[in-house]
């Protein structure tokens, strides 16, 4: 068994690892949730994203806030895109799967071609910073990505509780068409709702860049792990999303920590199949 | 001759391709033939394999991969590891995976109303979960798998013609199991789960157990596939055993072949392999990765049903110009003398209880239906009349209480079992199965709910059902093409196939025109001259008081009054609960 501060460590970057599958998982859970679009290629506009805040970042040295200033627009404009190739097809979960899967993999394939498939690091003086509070290290990097990811996590939370558009949209994942006779415009906000979700692959993405080595194939990589918190965080909950993201990246370190690193990925699936187990109805 | 020439022509192809391609090492092609075309087989197979639970029943797995790196990780240990003969590993590997399949769908099969994506995304999960398990452990440990010690069984001199055959034969074994799965029970009730599990539950297809075998053999023709390719590929290791392109590559290929035949799959297969085929030789296989994505794009866009039945659709649309249709009349039922009542009780309903959450939608109902009697079942909205039908045929579990057929009890019975047992049920709004024609549609509740019996017995009697409901000439069409009264009448027609003992008729009668009430008037009586128990669920009280021997008034989930229709019609608590107590004069 490893020594108490060492498991403190552990739960220490296993929550602030956690944030990260929380701020995936926030957009992929709002499409999933209330557009009933499961949007696989949420983790290569992530990447793409990344990508391009690392070559921004490299070769015109543009400080990374300014990149996401110009990224995260392009990534809503993409998402518009999207949303306008499902609406025009009136693409149901299954196909939306499917389709964004291959649409990951073109992006994939695309991000091989123009950055090929070496491991690339967005150096940055920051990038190693960190917070030592008692026996503790607190890297500074990932305490920004969680403050981020809380604040949009907790102002998507208040925006769909509180305002109209919130409630509308929520109206329209229970019953579209009967939300529509009564005045809901179900088309606007989806599309709305699309662009954000795609937005928030952006800032991810930004962080990715600052935080992570950057290589094609690494799009798969948390594509389990943000499935599996979306679902236990349940769909369409974005605090849930983010809540989910802590447990399981805390379970997952202390996993690491206790058993072996190679035993991590196992740990958001068990969960979540006893969830399911528990109560059949909880996704 | 027409008919013996077009059935025989399939069978000789298929037999000539068999010969020709078990002879066709013997020719002496160079080595990258044999690899090429083991590589096509070994689509094939898989592709099949994942259509035979996700394009027949529509539950999509992007777990294949799961179920192929076990059966690869079987071979590989048992004759690595155990120092086992190679071809003995194969159905042990074929055993393997299906166990897993099993074992999953034995969990995630129970869940109600398990979302398509969900089981998607579960599939996908477990890869990742077994994948991770043999990584870990001395299965491979992270250094991969050598295979070339293991030796290869001499059915051919060289070693790559030996591995083409191998492929073959696993290829013809897989194309054989999909063709009888398809004309054998199993395939027509996956067909009807793929459109509507519910109601196929209702007409007697064992949904759960389907699913499963389904499931079972899906996962085992992937696990002896993924025997065979250890061979092929030599050196294993986690990352390209597991890889995300085994699913995206079945689903692609089915879904451009067309999920739902059984040939579809291998066309697709075919099709993709040897696109990839030619970007990997000319050293382009990145853009040959996008390129099947892109294909896959705009094959669910445009061609969701995929291109085999999108050309049969096509063929049997220009011999349907060539042959004008034959529209039969609406042949009038002439009601023959009706059966006595008997005093016996063929269904006994006792202190029956339904709650969902906190609503008591049915509360202590007792009620005996008299064999060939005809009850009428009325009631305000919500008074608990669906619920009662959806209880007897075993939709919804009791709360508490208990109900019999011919003394029987079904309370807690499975709703295949029930149908089995001869209860028969029609739905308000007429749910058919999309995608089968009205002749397919009530072959399969003949099938699944009448009698043992051949199949053309069973053609014969869902032709004498289509022609008694007045649908004859329509046969060929797909329920999209009827129109609410044909469709209310498809509906009678498929309870009716499958011989019930007791009928219920949940408001066949409400959206039809005063002529067409007349003719379903006439059909009930028909069916009741024919030895059935009619329990239907009406609000149109001029069919009530003509149809029924006996009503009875639901309210709020109790009996709240039974008798003969007229004084029970007549009753001013019964009128009161319908209009209010001003009217209860």
């Amino acid at each position: 068994m490893p020594s108490a501060t060492l498991l403190g460590q552990a739960l220490i970057s296993g929550v602030l690892a956690g944030g990260m599958y929380g701020l995936l998982g926030l957009g992929l859970s709002l499409s999933w949730g209330l557009l009933r679009l499961v949007n696989l290629s949420h983790f290569a506009l992530a990447f793409l994203a990344a990508y391009l805040t690392y070559e921004l970042g490299t070769n015109y040295h543009v400080a990374p806030w300014w990149s996401a200033a110009m990224v995260v627009p392009a990534m809503f404009a993409i998402g518009l895109l999207q949303h306008w190739l499902f609406d025009k097809f009136r693409v149901n979960e299954l196909a939306s799967l499917l389709i964004t899967f291959s649409f990951a993999i073109i992006l994939e394939v695309a991000i091989q071609l123009y950055w090929t498939a070496d491991y690339r690091r967005f150096e940055t003086h920051y990038s190693t910073l960190s917070i030592k509070a008692g026996p503790f290290y607190i890297p500074v990097l990932e305490l920004v990505l969680c403050t981020v990811a809380g604040v949009l996590a907790w102002g998507t939370w208040l925006w769909l509780r509180r305002t109209y558009v919130g409630k509308a949209l929520r109206a329209a994942a229970e019953d579209a068409d009967i939300a529509a006779a009564y005045g809901v415009d179900h088309k606007k906000l989806a599309y709305l709702l699309s662009g954000l979700g795609a937005a928030y692959a952006g800032v991810a993405g930004t962080f990715i860049a600052l935080i992570a080595t950057l290589a094609p194939a690494q799009i798969w990589t948390w594509l389990g792990v943000v499935f599996a918190v979306v679902i236990i965080g349940r769909l369409g909950n974005p605090l849930g999303a983010l809540f989910a993201g802590f447990l399981i990246g805390a379970s997952e370190s202390l996993a690491m920590a206790v058993f072996s690193p190679a035993w991590a990925p196992v740990v958001s699936f068990s969960v979540l199949i006893a969830i399911l187990l528990w109560n059949p109805e909880w996704a | 001759m027409g008919v013996s020439a077009t059935q025989s022509l399939p069978r000789l192809a298929a037999a000539g391709a068999i010969v020709l391609f078990a002879l066709l090492p013997a020719a002496g092609l160079p080595a990258f033939y044999d690899s090429f075309l083991y590589l096509v087989f070994f689509w094939i197979s898989l592709a099949t394999s994942w259509a035979l639970l996700s394009g027949f029943a529509g539950y999509f797995s992007l777990g294949h991969a799961a179920f192929f790196g076990v059966g690869t990780y079987t071979t590989a240990t048992l004759t690595t590891q155990l120092g086992m003969n190679f071809l003995p590993t194969v159905p042990i590997a074929a055993a393997m995976a299906a166990l897993l399949g099993v074992g999953i769908g034995a969990v995630v099969f129970r869940m109600k109303r398990l979302r398509g994506e969900l089981f998607a995304l579960l599939t996908l999960a477990v890869t990742f979960v077994v994948a991770t398990i043999i990584l870990n452990t001395p299965i491979d440990g992270g250094a991969g798998v050598f295979m070339s010690a293991v030796p290869l069984p001499h059915i051919l001199p060289t070693a790559t013609g030996t591995i083409y055959m191998l492929g073959f034969i696993m290829c013809v074994l897989t194309l054989g199991i999909a063709w009888s799965v398809v004309h054998s029970r199993l395939g027509m009730g996956l067909f009807a789960i793929h459109d509507d599990e519910d109601v196929a539950e209702a007409k007697g297809v064992p949904t759960f157990r389907y699913k499963l075998a389904a499931f079972g053999l899906s996962a085992g023709i992937a696990g002896a596939v993924g025997g065979i390719h250890a061979m092929y590929v030599g050196f294993l290791t986690v990352a390209g055993t597991f890889e995300l392109s085994v699913p995206l590559y079945v689903v692609l290929m089915s879904v451009l072949g067309g999920a739902r035949h059984w040939l579809g799959p291998a066309v697709g297969a075919t099709f993709i392999t040897a696109l990839l085929y030619a970007f990997i030789s000319g050293g382009e296989a990145m853009v040959g990765r996008a390129i099947v994505g892109l294909i896959l794009i705009v094959a669910i866009l445009w061609l969701p049903e995929g291109v085999l039945p999108a050309i049969k659709q096509w063929l049997k649309r220009r011999r349907r110009l060539a042959r004008p249709e034959t529209r039969a009349a609406v042949v009038p039922v002439v009601p023959p003398a009706a059966q006595p009542i008997k005093d016996r009780s063929l269904l006994e309903v006792r202190g029956v209880t339904k709650r969902f959450g906190g609503l008591q939608a049915l509360d202590g109902v007792d009620l005996d239906v008299r064999a060939s009697e005809i009850l009428g079942l009325v009631g305000p909205n919500g008074s608990g009349k669906t619920t009662l039908i959806n209880a007897i045929s075993g939709f919804y579990p009791l709360t508490s209480g208990s109900i019999r057929i011919d003394g029987v009890e079904i309370g807690q019975t499975p709703a295949h079992e029930i149908a089995r047992r001869g209860v028969a049920r029609t739905y308000q709004i007429p749910r058919p199965f999309a995608n089968m024609s009205v002749l397919d549609n009530v072959s399969l509740c003949a099938t699944f709910g009448g009698p043992a019996r051949s199949r053309a017995e069973i053609r014969d009697e869902a032709m004498h059902w289509i022609v008694f409901t007045g649908l004859d000439g329509k046969e060929e069409a797909l329920p999209a093409g009827l129109n609410l009264h044909e469709r209310k009448f498809l509906e009678l027609a498929r309870a009716l196939a499958a011989r019930p003992k007791l009928l219920l008729l949940d408001e066949v009668l409400s959206g039809l025109n005063p002529a067409e009430i007349d003719n379903a008037i006439r059909l009930v009586r028909a069916i009741r001259a024919q030895g059935a128990t009619i329990v239907f669920v009406e609000h149109l009280m001029r069919a009530v008081v003509e149809l029924s021997d006996r009503v009875a008034v639901l309210n709020e989930g109790k009996l709240f009054a039974l008798g003969a229709p007229r004084e029970v019609m007549r009753d001013p608590r019964v009128v009161s609960i319908y209009l209010g107590k001003a009217y209860a004069a």
